[in-house]
């Protein structure tokens, strides 16, 4: 458990080398100009990297829950939005299908999913339903052969190059959370729209919009588990998500610290290496130890759900210290920098803006504290 | 016995009845191995009507000419060239045995290596006897941080193949004579291994043996947008991009754009390294040009053991500001 | 067809350091890697056999820590791996690997064609392949910039500098490729994950039944007697100061001075 198998570190290292020569030389270029990197999506899919943790007969690769995480740090390591594309493809959107989907289902949506022919995107935010997801104002009503969704999502990743998206809406409002029912949906349904691509802080390429639903149709066999187990689909799907998320942030934070183990090992000031001064040695092995710690809760929150044990408020741990970790890191590599790293030529401002998101979503480091404390029995 | 063998061999590289040029470099390095060890120098010559060659090579500084004509031997082919030259070598023991490091010396040498059970040193850039009065072969080892002096101790012949230029051909002896030994063999061609066409490999630029700006990136530059500012560079001077090793390996750029060892040779009137550490086959390729300028971070680098003007420094930072200075020049 | 792709292990750097001792290599703390050529090999190999059907064994010579390129070998999706690691190995110049290497692909048997890196960065002698081709009594296409198989002929492309040779060889043959040739593939995680299953087999020299006066050191007619550090032949270097700034108005005027803008 606390070091790597043979197989995980090929892996791994094939991971890197993938991640080094295809996707960082793209990072900064699609930082700059948000633009959507397909090509990249392109290439894991032919890696067999779209679909890492879904089983072979479904298009996947068959890798476990701990070759997962290896993928999503070594890809965020250089390039967070690409990390965040997979995880969202992947934890978001082919795990539900393959957990709660049927069998046509499965082979209609996740083979190509898990393949990397299509893209998949996950829609349970909504202006009015953010940390509280219960709060769902969009309506899935029952009509004939399909059902009828109204409403719009905020703020989903993937959404502008996605063709599957995993959509909650309610489908009895006297039900509460019990009302919530999710739903397959495609692209391509009439009467769906987005709004452009929000201008965010970080993750600026993830093309994260608004969707829009006017009447659309969802043929009833697209209707994603049980009619009113929605939010339950919803929150264990955010569980695999949030190691996802915790996997990505401990990947900036070692993007970051690489970096700056290499900059301040260059960096002539008062005729001496920075690396040399004791301030920087203390505050590289500060960041380090807590990436490291950070990589534990991981590895434990993923080998948990590999091993078929609860791995919610693992999960909820990992998300929070290493979203955290990686604010702090972010904002530590910067001051090794100095001037420089405020400046775009060097990545670890980037990398600084990216660390944020992963403090807000999959659920808040709030709401992360929340599902921890509850499971400790605290009340 | 090593004492049997005797004799200092060229193989005259030739090619539609044209010596290669490094032969008549091979046979003037001859010359300063022979003021050690006195042996004859004899030019091979392999081919079908090549004779008229003989008085070239003889001009240049050959004792003897051992000539070898042969239907099979017209255009070359390894193994009737193996066998031609094992065959002569088994019969007149030479001591050493030369080759040009050209595409043809480097596919041949190593089978005659074979057929003889001998050593052959690859790619050296110079010969000579050391102190101990043994025949030795240098060659960058390791990246080009180190030479080697390789030697052949108890077989024989000694066999290496020779880098270009390594030295220039003596001036030509005006009605120079020789020994001619004419040897016929027993060779057939063969018949499986054929050239089917010959054509001018298509070139990514203007060559760059003739530039007179020559821009070089090595390991350092990483990104084809690193790239692109130094051939904006290149192009502003009216020079040529070029590079070490590593870009034309890891394939930013195409072989021909390869200054060194395994690449060409240029002499330009200015050479600008970027990034460029400078192994010993890169400086091979490029030590002739008038001006070096050197820009690597790390001061320690060997590019700056043969810069002229050196610049300390990370070159993306460097790079923009002289394009923009230059492009405010122009103006 | 049945194809054999040789790889070698070589450091990850050219950033070597010298034993002031031994004046051999310091490998510690040096990391290893396959030869890039080798990859493009195993590359040309793997296409010919989607193209072909067959199977890709790859056959490394080296220490037991070798068995990194192997793995990497099978997971870009090479069949069956094979490594020579014996401590009689140890010491070989291009004669003894050539004939190492060629008593494997005897015991391997049946091969069609036999694939090479046209060279090694470490060694960079590029006469491992020919060698094995004489070895062996077969033909050899050297430096290929392009293959293709064809009724029993290897058809290469040949880079000559100013010239292409388009040449066909029969099989078996041996043929090295140049980096150009194509692009690696990576090793893809299904791959990596079938490569743990897929054959590795480890032979010494007695397993080849190799001619002891043949192999590693008493089999190398070549060594080496002394290395050094190059001379260094310019010491004045003239070096620019201040910001990347002035340095780049210094080597403006220079530039100009000597009338290159």
């Amino acid at each position: 458990m606390f070091r790597l198998d043979e197989e995980h570190l090929e892996l791994q290292a094939s991971f890197k080398e993938f991640a080094e020569n295809e996707i960082k030389p793209l990072a900064k270029e699609i930082d700059e100009t948000e633009r959507f990197p397909l090509e990249s999506v392109k290439k894991m899919a032919e890696m067999g990297m779209m679909g890492l943790p879904i089983p072979e007969d479904y298009g996947g690769s068959g890798i476990d829950q701990l070759g997962y995480v290896l993928e999503i740090e070594e890809l965020a390591k250089v390039c967070a939005t690409t990390a965040i594309i997979v995880s969202a493809h992947t934890s978001l959107c082919c795990w539900p299908i393959l957990k709660f989907g049927t069998e046509e289902q499965k082979q209609k949506y996740l083979v190509p999913l898990a393949r990397g022919e299509k893209l998949g995107a996950f829609a349970l935010t909504e202006p009015s339903a953010g940390t509280d997801a219960s709060m769902q104002k969009s309506t899935a009503v029952l009509d004939g052969d399909s059902y009828v969704l109204n409403g719009s999502k905020i703020f989903i990743t993937n959404a502008g190059a996605a063709d599957v998206f995993i959509v909650f809406a309610m489908t009895d409002k006297e039900q509460g959370t019990r009302g919530i029912s999710a739903f397959i949906v495609e692209r391509d349904m009439p009467g769906f729209s987005m709004s452009k691509p929000e201008n965010k802080m970080g993750l600026r390429a993830s093309s994260t919009c608004e969707l829009i639903f006017d009447n659309v149709r969802i043929p009833k066999e697209n209707l994603l588990g049980q009619e009113g187990k929605g939010f339950k689909i919803a929150m264990a799907t955010l569980d695999g998500g949030r190691i996802g998320v915790a996997a990505q942030a401990t990947g900036i934070a070692q993007g970051a610290i690489d970096e700056a183990v290499k900059y301040t090992a260059e960096r002539i000031q008062f005729g001496r290496r920075i690396s040399q001064f004791q301030n920087t040695q203390f505050t590289l092995a500060d960041m380090q130890t807590k990436t490291d710690a950070a990589r534990l809760l991981v590895w434990r929150a993923a080998a948990a759900e590999q091993d078929g044990l609860p791995y919610t408020a693992p999960a909820a741990m990992a998300k929070l210290f290493a979203a955290e970790t990686a604010s702090y890191v972010t904002n530590r590599a910067v001051q090794l920098f100095g001037g420089y790293g405020y400046s775009k030529d060097y990545p670890v401002e980037r990398m600084m803006r990216d660390a944020k998101v992963t403090e807000i979503y999959e659920g808040t480091s709030e709401v992360q504290k929340m599902v921890i404390s509850g499971f400790m029995g605290v009340k | 016995m090593k004492s049997d063998y005797q004799g200092i061999w060229v193989f005259a590289e030739q090619e539609n009845g044209k010596l290669h040029p490094t032969v008549l470099e091979l046979l003037a390095k001859s010359k300063e191995l022979q003021k050690h060890n006195g042996e004859k120098i004899t030019a091979v010559l392999l081919g079908a009507d090549v004779s008229a060659l003989a008085d070239t090579l003889f001009s240049y500084g050959a004792d003897a000419v051992l000539l070898c004509e042969n239907e099979a031997l017209r255009s070359y082919s390894a193994r009737p060239y193996q066998k031609a030259l094992t065959q002569l070598s088994e019969k007149y023991r030479p001591s050493i045995i030369l080759y040009g490091a050209t595409p043809l010396g480097r596919d041949l040498a190593p089978r005659v290596m074979v057929s003889l059970d001998t050593g052959l040193t690859a790619d050296a850039i110079d010969l000579g006897f050391d102190e101990d009065g043994v025949f030795y072969q240098t060659t960058p080892g390791y990246g080009g941080k180190i030479l080697a002096h390789i030697v052949i101790l108890e077989r024989r012949p000694q066999m290496a193949t020779v880098h270009a230029q390594i030295c220039s051909p003596i001036e030509p002896i005006a009605d120079a004579s020789g020994e001619l030994i004419v040897e016929k063999l027993n060779i057939e061609p063969d018949g499986d291994y054929e050239v089917l066409e010959t054509r001018s490999a298509e070139k990514s630029g203007e060559s760059l043996a003739e530039a007179k700006v020559v821009v070089a990136g090595g390991r350092g530059v990483k990104t084809e947008e690193d790239l692109a500012m130094l051939r904006e560079l290149a192009d502003l001077l009216g020079g040529q991009l070029a590079s070490s090793r590593p870009l034309v390996d890891n394939g930013m750029l195409p072989h021909d754009r390869q200054i060194g060892q395994s690449g060409a040779t240029v002499s330009p009137d200015l050479m600008l390294n970027i990034a460029i550490s400078g192994s010993v086959q890169y400086q091979l390729g490029m030590q002739k040009a008038k001006c070096i300028v050197a820009i690597n971070q790390s001061e320690d680098a060997p590019i700056y053991d043969i810069a002229h003007i050196g610049a300390v420094t990370d070159y993306k930072k460097l790079v923009p500001a002289l394009i923009a200075k230059i492009k405010a020049r122009k103006q | 067809m049945k194809i054999l792709v040789f790889v070698k292990q070589v450091p990850d750097t050219d950033d070597v350091k010298l034993d002031p001792k031994t004046g051999n290599l310091r490998r510690d703390g040096v990391k290893s890697m396959m030869n890039p050529m080798d990859a493009n090999a195993i590359e040309a190999a793997l296409q010919l056999r989607e193209k072909h059907g067959g199977s890709v064994c790859v056959v490394t010579m080296g220490l037991p820590m070798a068995t990194e390129v192997q793995k990497k070998a099978l997971g870009m999706g090479c069949d069956e791996a094979y490594l020579l690691s014996d401590r009689p190995f140890g010491g070989a110049d291009t004669l003894a690997t050539s004939y190492t290497l060629a008593k494997a692909a005897e015991k391997i048997g049946g091969y069609d064609l036999l694939l090479f890196g046209r060279l090694a960065t470490d060694g960079d002698t590029a006469q491992t392949g020919p060698a094995v081709a004489a070895q062996l009594g077969i033909p050899q296409i050297s430096l290929a910039s392009s293959i293709a198989v064809e009724d029993g002929w290897v058809y290469c492309d040949r880079d000559l500098g100013d010239t292409v040779q388009r040449v066909r060889a029969k099989l078996p043959a041996v043929v090295t490729v140049n980096g150009g040739i194509n692009k690696p593939r990576y090793a893809t995680p299904i791959n990596i994950m079938r490569a743990q299953k897929k054959p590795r087999t480890t032979w010494t020299a007695a397993d080849l039944g190799c001619d002891m006066t043949k192999i590693g050191t008493p089999g190398s007619p070549s060594s080496t007697k002394k290395v050094f550090e190059p001379e260094k032949r310019n010491t004045d270097t003239q070096y620019l100061t201040g910001s990347p700034e002035d340095m780049a108005r210094a080597l403006a005027d220079l530039l100009e001075n000597e009338h290159l803008l």
